[in-house]
C-alpha cells in the first residue's frame, strides 16, 4: 500500500534545516557544471545564427570556412533533417534551419574546430544567401497577417492555437450578478536569465555509443529528442544532466546546440563542446510569453463570483515549444483560489518572428494571475470591500472539485491571508482612501515642495493571492508509465545509494531524496550517495519542471525506502526474535521499540537482510492520481495538489520621477509540510525576487521596427534586480499537510512568485491612485498615468482593446455542481 | 590564432604558479582552461554579472575583464583558495548552512566579494553588504540568505558565538 511516509512517529530528518548534500561542493566551487567538463582532444563548436528575423535560405557556401586550418567539420540543416520539439503536437524545430529562418538567432550552421577562436573565425566565413520575408512582430500582426505564414501548421494563418472552453452557462452567471466588471491587461515577456549559460558536451565512444552532458532540466526528453533526430537507438545514447546553474524553465526544451554537438561528435569522432554566449542565451529564450488579457467577472455585492470570462492572447515567438500547454495554463488556474461557479476561457497563441517563448517559473500563470488579482482589487474598490477580506470570504473549499474539474486537496490560503494581514498591519495601513487613510491628493498637499523638484514620496500597500500546481498531472507524451522512479541499493557495509532521474537545478532535489530515504531508514542524510539525472544509471524522472520534483520523486523515494525497510525489518525481527511491528529504525540502528537498547546497527541489519534475501535493492515509482476532467483540454491544470500563497507589498512611489521602490513584501506560503524549511525559505525568497524583477523592470523587448531586433541581449541592459533593488521579505510557512504530498509536502519553487506582481501593482494604486495595467511598471508608465490623472482623466496606463478574432464555438462542459461528469457535451448544430 | 604562448608566474592561492597561454586570454580563461581551476565561473564574459569575481592582491576584480598577462607577479585568490585544507572559510560554512548557495553558480563570486568586505569591515551593516555585493547577480536566492550568511560569518569571525536565526531557517511564527 502506498503511504506518504508519515506514520505518526517523530521525524528526525524531515522538517529539519539540514545542509544540502551538495552544499560543500557548491561553496568550494567544486560542483562540475556542463562548461566545466574538459575532455582530451575536445573540439569546440560555434553556431552561426540568422541575422534576419524571417527569410528563406537560398544558399549556404561553406568553402571559405572549411579552408580554415583547425576546422574539423561544419554541418548545416541538411545534415539533421528530422524535426523535433518538446511537445508531440509541435515538432516544428530543426537543429539547424533547412530552408527558412524564423527569428534573429535561429541556428543555420555549426562549426567544430580545434579551439573556440578558430571556430568563431570559420563561422564568420560561412556565406548564407537569404531572401527576406515580411515579419510578424506582435500579437496584433499574428492575428491579422495570414501570409506569409511562419509555420505551415496551426489554427490558420499565423495563429498557432485557439482554445475555447466553457464550464456552465456564463451568461446565466452574469445575469445573476450585482456588478459586472471588465478589464484589459498586458504582461510583457521576460526571460529566465540563469547565471549559467547553456552548455553541452558530446562524446561518441569507440563502441559507437553517444554520451551527452548538458545543462538541461529534462534529460529524459532530451534523450527522446536525440534518438529521434540522430536516428540511433535510445539504448546507444546516454544523457547526463549536469547540475544546472539556474534553470527557471529556460533549460526545459531539447535545444539545437545539444543535437548539434552530438552530431559533430559522431562525425569527428572527438568530444565536442558548445557553450552559448550570453547573447545566444537570450535567443534561446523559451521565457515568459507576452500575454494580452481581457477579463470579465460578475460578482454579488459581497464579492462572490457568479461567472468569469477570461480571454488571453499569447505572443509565442517563432516556435511551438511548450506553447500549447502555456496557452491552456493562461486559463487553467483562475478557478482554484476563489469559488468560480461558471467559467469560460478563450486562448489564442500566435507565431511571431521573435525568440520562442515557453515555460518560465509559473508557466503561463503569472500573467493571468496578475490580471485576475488587479481586476479583483478594482472589483473590491467598486464594492467598497476590503480586498483581503473579500477574497477570504469566497475561498475554494478543500477537498472539492472546481468548475473546470481540478480536484483540490488541502487548501491553506485562508491561513496564508491571515498571516500576511496580521504581519503587515494591513488593517491599519490599507484603505481605499489611500495609505493609512491618507489619500494621494492629501499626501500630495502634505508633501513639502522642495525647490528643484525633489521628489514627493508616497507610500502604498497592496494585496494579492495565488495558487500553483505541484506537478502536472499528465506527462508531456502520452503513456501509462510512472512519472518518477527511484532505485535504492543497500550496501552490506551500511551505505545506501539512491538513484533517480531527477535533476538538481539549485532547488535541492538531490537533497530531498537523501532526506526522505534517511528519514525512513533511520540513517543520516550524509550516509546516502545520491546519483541522479543519468539515463544510463537512473530510472526515469520526467524532469525539473511544473513544480513536480519534491512531490513525485519524494513519493517514489518513500515507496522504495519503505520496501527496503520492510526487508530489513523481516531479517532483523527474525534474528532478534521480535514481532515485525516492534522493529524500528533511527540513529543508524534497528531496534525493539519496547526496549530500544536491544537492536543491531543499520549495517548489521543490511547484512542480515542480504544474508536472507540476497542483494538488497528496491524500487519505487509515482504516478499522479487520475483527474476527474475528461474533456478535450482537461490535461492541463490537474495536479496531485495545489500550493497557495498570499502577499502584501508595501511600496514607495516617487510621484516626480515615477520610480517605484518596493520596501517590503510579506508572504505566506502553504507548503503542506516543509521537507527542509531552510530550502523552502530559499525558494520563497527567490520567487519573491523574480516576481519583483518582473513587475518592476524585466522585459524582453524589441526595437520598434519590422526587424524585430532584441533591444538588449545583455545582462547589463536587460535590467534585473541587484542587491540594491531587492526588497525586504517577511516569510511565513503554513503547514497543512496534503495527503498526496510526501510527508504532506507541496511545491514552493514557483507558486510564491505569483502574488508578487499584482500585490505591487495594487500597492502602486494605493500610493498614487493610478492603475498600471501593464507589466512591468516602469517609471515612464507611472508618470504617464499620473499626468493623465492630473489632467482630470482616468489615471490608467494599459492596453485599450483586444484584437477582433473569430473564436470557435466553445467546447461546453457541465460543471460538477450542474451534475456534469467531466466530459464535454455533444456539439449541437446551430441553425439560424 | 597565435603560435606564441605567453609565460607568466604569479601567486595563486598561496602557491607559486607558472603557466603558458595565448596572450590574448583573460585571467578567467587562463584560470579555467590553462590551470584547470573551474571554480571561477562566467555568466557574460563582458563584466556585467560578477560571476567571475576573484581577488587580486586582496581586491575583488572581474577576471573576465583582466588579461592573464596582467597577473604576472600578483597574488590571486580564487574560490579554490578559500578553504584551508578541509576547513571551510566561515563564509563557506554559513553559505552552506543557510542555503545561500542554491544552484551554486554565482556562489564563488559572491564568496570572494564577501571575503573582501569582511576583511575590510569586520562588522558590516546590511547596507554595506548590499553595496559591496551589488556587482554580483544571483537569480536564485533573492540575496537575502546571502546577506544573512555574511552577517553570521562576520559575527563568527569576530569571535561571537551566534546561533543561526530561527526566522531565517523556519520563517516567522
Amino acid at each position: 500500500m502506498r503511504t506518504n511516509g508519515s506514520n505518526g512517529k517523530p521525524l528526525n530528518v524531515v522538517g529539519k534545516p539540514f545542509r544540502k548534500v551538495d552544499a560543500r561542493a557548491k561553496c568550494t566551487g567544486q560542483t562540475r557544471f556542463a562548461d566545466d567538463i574538459f575532455l582530451p582532444r575536445m573540439l569546440y563548436c560555434k553556431i552561426l545564427r540568422s541575422h534576419l528575423p524571417h527569410a528563406l535560405i537560398k544558399n549556404i557556401d561553406l568553402t571559405k570556412a572549411l579552408a580554415v586550418p583547425g576546422v574539423f567539420a561544419i554541418i548545416t540543416g541538411k545534415d539533421l533533417p528530422i524535426p523535433y520539439g518538446i511537445l508531440p503536437v509541435s515538432q516544428d524545430e530543426h537543429a539547424l534551419c533547412i530552408d527558412k529562418v524564423r527569428f534573429i538567432g535561429d541556428p543555420v550552421a555549426a562549426v567544430a574546430a580545434i579551439d573556440e577562436d578558430v571556430a568563431f573565425d570559420a563561422m564568420n566565413l560561412i556565406e548564407v544567401e537569404y531572401q527576406p520575408l515580411q515579419t510578424i512582430s506582435s500579437i496584433e500582426e499574428g492575428v491579422m497577417i495570414d501570409e506569409p505564414r511562419i509555420h505551415e501548421y496551426g489554427d490558420g494563418g499565423n495563429v498557432h492555437k485557439k482554445v475555447s472552453l466553457e464550464f456552465g452557462d456564463i451568461e446565466e452567471g452574469f445575469a445573476d450578478a450585482d456588478l459586472i466588471r471588465e478589464d484589459i491587461f498586458f504582461y510583457e515577456g521576460n526571460t529566465h536569465l540563469p547565471m549559467e549559460q547553456h552548455a553541452a558536451v558530446a562524446h561518441y565512444d569507440p563502441d559507437q555509443k553517444l554520451t551527452l552532458w548538458s545543462a538541461t532540466q529534462t534529460p529524459h526528453y532530451v534523450h527522446r529528442a536525440l534518438t529521434k533526430v540522430l536516428e540511433i537507438p535510445a539504448s546507444h545514447i546516454r544523457v547526463i544532466a549536469t547540475p544546472n546553474g539556474g534553470g527557471f524553465g529556460g533549460k526545459s526544451d531539447p535545444f539545437n546546440h545539444e543535437v548539434v554537438v552530438s552530431k559533430l561528435a559522431m562525425i569527428t569522432g572527438r568530444p565536442v563542446k558548445c557553450t552559448l554566449t550570453r547573447e545566444e542565451v537570450f535567443y534561446c529564450h523559451r521565457g515568459r510569453h507576452p500575454v494580452l488579457m481581457h477579463v470579465k467577472t460578475g460578482v454579488k455585492h459581497d464579492g462572490a463570483i457568479t461567472a468569469m470570462h477570461f480571454k488571453s492572447f499569447l505572443d509565442g515567438g517563432a516556435y511551438g515549444s511548450y506553447g500549447v500547454a502555456s496557452t491552456f495554463y493562461t486559463g487553467a488556474l483562475q478557478t482554484v483560489t476563489y469559488e468560480v461557479p461558471r467559467y469560460k476561457f478563450e486562448g489564442v497563441r500566435v507565431f511571431t518572428n521573435k525568440p520562442p517563448c515557453g515555460p518560465k517559473r509559473g508557466h503561463g500563470t503569472p500573467q493571468p494571475r496578475y490580471a485576475l488579482e488587479v481586476h479583483l482589487d478594482k472589483v473590491a474598490e467598486q464594492l467598497n470591500l476590503d480586498p483581503a477580506e473579500m477574497r477570504k470570504a469566497h475561498l475554494v473549499k478543500p477537498n472539492s472539485v472546481t468548475a473546470n474539474y481540478l480536484r483540490i486537496g488541502s487548501m491553506g490560503l485562508g491561513a496564508c491571508i491571515d498571516k500576511v494581514v496580521e504581519g503587515s498591519d494591513w488593517k491599519n495601513k490599507f484603505s481605499w482612501n489611500g495609505y493609512a487613510g491618507v489619500s494621494p491628493a492629501v499626501a500630495e498637499a502634505r508633501s513639502p515642495a522642495i525647490a528643484g523638484g525633489t521628489p514627493a514620496n508616497r507610500k502604498g500597500i497592496g494585496f494579492a493571492c495565488s495558487s500553483y500546481i505541484c506537478g502536472a498531472g499528465l506527462p508531456i507524451y502520452w503513456n501509462n508509465m510512472p512519472q518518477s522512479g527511484v532505485q535504492l541499493r543497500l550496501d552490506r557495509q551500511g551505505g545506501v545509494c539512491v538513484m533517480c532521474g531527477s535533476i538538481d537545478i539549485g532547488q535541492g532535489s538531490d537533497s530531498i531524496l537523501a532526506y526522505i530515504v534517511a528519514e525512513i531508514l533511520g540513517i543520516d542524510p550524509f550516509d546516502i550517495r545520491v546519483v541522479t539525472a543519468d539515463t544510463d544509471l537512473t530510472p526515469v524522472d520526467l524532469g525539473s519542471y511544473s513544480s513536480r520534483v519534491t512531490l513525485m520523486t519524494g513519493n517514489a523515494a518513500i515507496q522504495a525506502a519503505e520496501r527496503a525497510r520492510e526487508l530489513l525489518t523481516i531479517a532483523v525481527a527474525e534474528k532478534l526474535s521480535l514481532p515485525i511491528e516492534n522493529v524500528s529504525f533511527a540513529e543508524r540502528r534497528a531496534f525493539d521499540v519496547e526496549n530500544p537498547e536491544f537492536g543491531v546497527s543499520f549495517a548489521e541489519a543490511v547484512v542480515l537482510a542480504e544474508s536472507k534475501f540476497g542483494t538488497i535493492g528496491t524500487v519505487g515509482s509515482y504516478t499522479p492520481p487520475r483527474s476527474p476532467g475528461k474533456y478535450k483540454g482537461a490535461g492541463v491544470g490537474p495536479s496531485p495538489a495545489y500550493s497557495y500563497s498570499a502577499a502584501v507589498a508595501e511600496v514607495d512611489v516617487d510621484a516626480d520621477t515615477g520610480i517605484v521602490t518596493v520596501e517590503r513584501i510579506w508572504i505566506a506560503h502553504d507548503i503542506g509540510k516543509s521537507i527542509n524549511p531552510v530550502l523552502v525559505m530559499g525558494q520563497v525568497e527567490g520567487s519573491v525576487y523574480m516576481g519583483l524583477g518582473e513587475i518592476l523592470m524585466e522585459e524582453m523587448s524589441y526595437r520598434a521596427n519590422r526587424n524585430v531586433v532584441h533591444k538588449f541581449p545583455s545582462m547589463l541592459e536587460y535590467k534585473s534586480p541587484t542587491t540594491m533593488e531587492m526588497c525586504d521579505v517577511k516569510t511565513y510557512l503554513i503547514e497543512d499537510p496534503d495527503p498526496n504530498g510526501p510527508f504532506g509536502a507541496k511545491e514552493v519553487g514557483q507558486g510564491p512568485l505569483l502574488p508578487v506582481p499584482p500585490a505591487v501593482a495594487n500597492a502602486v494604486y494605493n500610493a498614487v491612485g493610478v492603475r498600471i495595467d501593464e507589466v512591468p511598471i516602469t517609471p515612464e508608465k507611472v508618470l504617464k498615468a499620473l499626468r493623465e490623472k492630473s489632467k482630470g482623466r482616468d489615471g490608467r496606463f494599459g492596453p485599450e482593446s483586444i484584437p477582433a478574432l473569430e473564436m470557435p464555438e466553445p467546447l461546453r462542459v457541465l460543471t460538477p455542481a450542474e451534475g456534469g461528469d467531466g466530459r464535454e457535451m455533444p456539439r449541437v448544430a446551430v441553425h439560424s | 590564432m597565435t603560435n606564441q604562448k605567453a609565460h607568466i608566474s604569479f601567486t595563486l592561492n598561496g602557491e607559486l604558479a607558472e603557466v603558458a597561454f595565448a596572450p590574448h586570454k583573460t585571467l578567467l580563461e587562463v584560470l579555467r582552461e590553462d590551470l584547470g581551476l573551474i571554480g571561477t565561473k562566467h555568466g557574460c564574459e563582458l563584466g556585467e554579472c560578477g560571476t567571475c569575481t576573484v581577488l587580486v592582491d586582496g581586491r575583488s576584480i572581474l577576471s573576465c575583464l583582466m588579461l592573464g598577462l596582467d597577473a604576472e607577479g600578483r597574488e590571486v585568490t580564487t574560490i579554490e583558495g578559500m578553504a584551508e585544507g578541509g576547513q571551510l572559510h566561515p563564509l563557506q560554512d554559513t553559505f552552506a548552512d543557510l542555503g545561500a548557495a542554491q544552484c551554486g553558480y554565482c556562489s564563488p563570486g559572491f564568496l570572494l566579494a564577501a571575503k573582501e568586505l569582511i576583511e575590510k569591515s569586520p562588522r558590516p551593516s546590511r547596507d554595506e553588504i548590499r553595496e559591496a555585493l551589488s556587482g554580483n547577480l544571483c537569480r536564485c536566492t533573492g540575496y537575502i540568505k546571502i546577506y544573512e550568511a555574511v552577517e553570521l560569518a562576520a559575527a563568527r569571525m569576530r569571535g561571537e558565538v551566534i546561533e543561526l536565526p530561527r526566522e531565517s531557517l523556519y520563517g516567522l511564527e
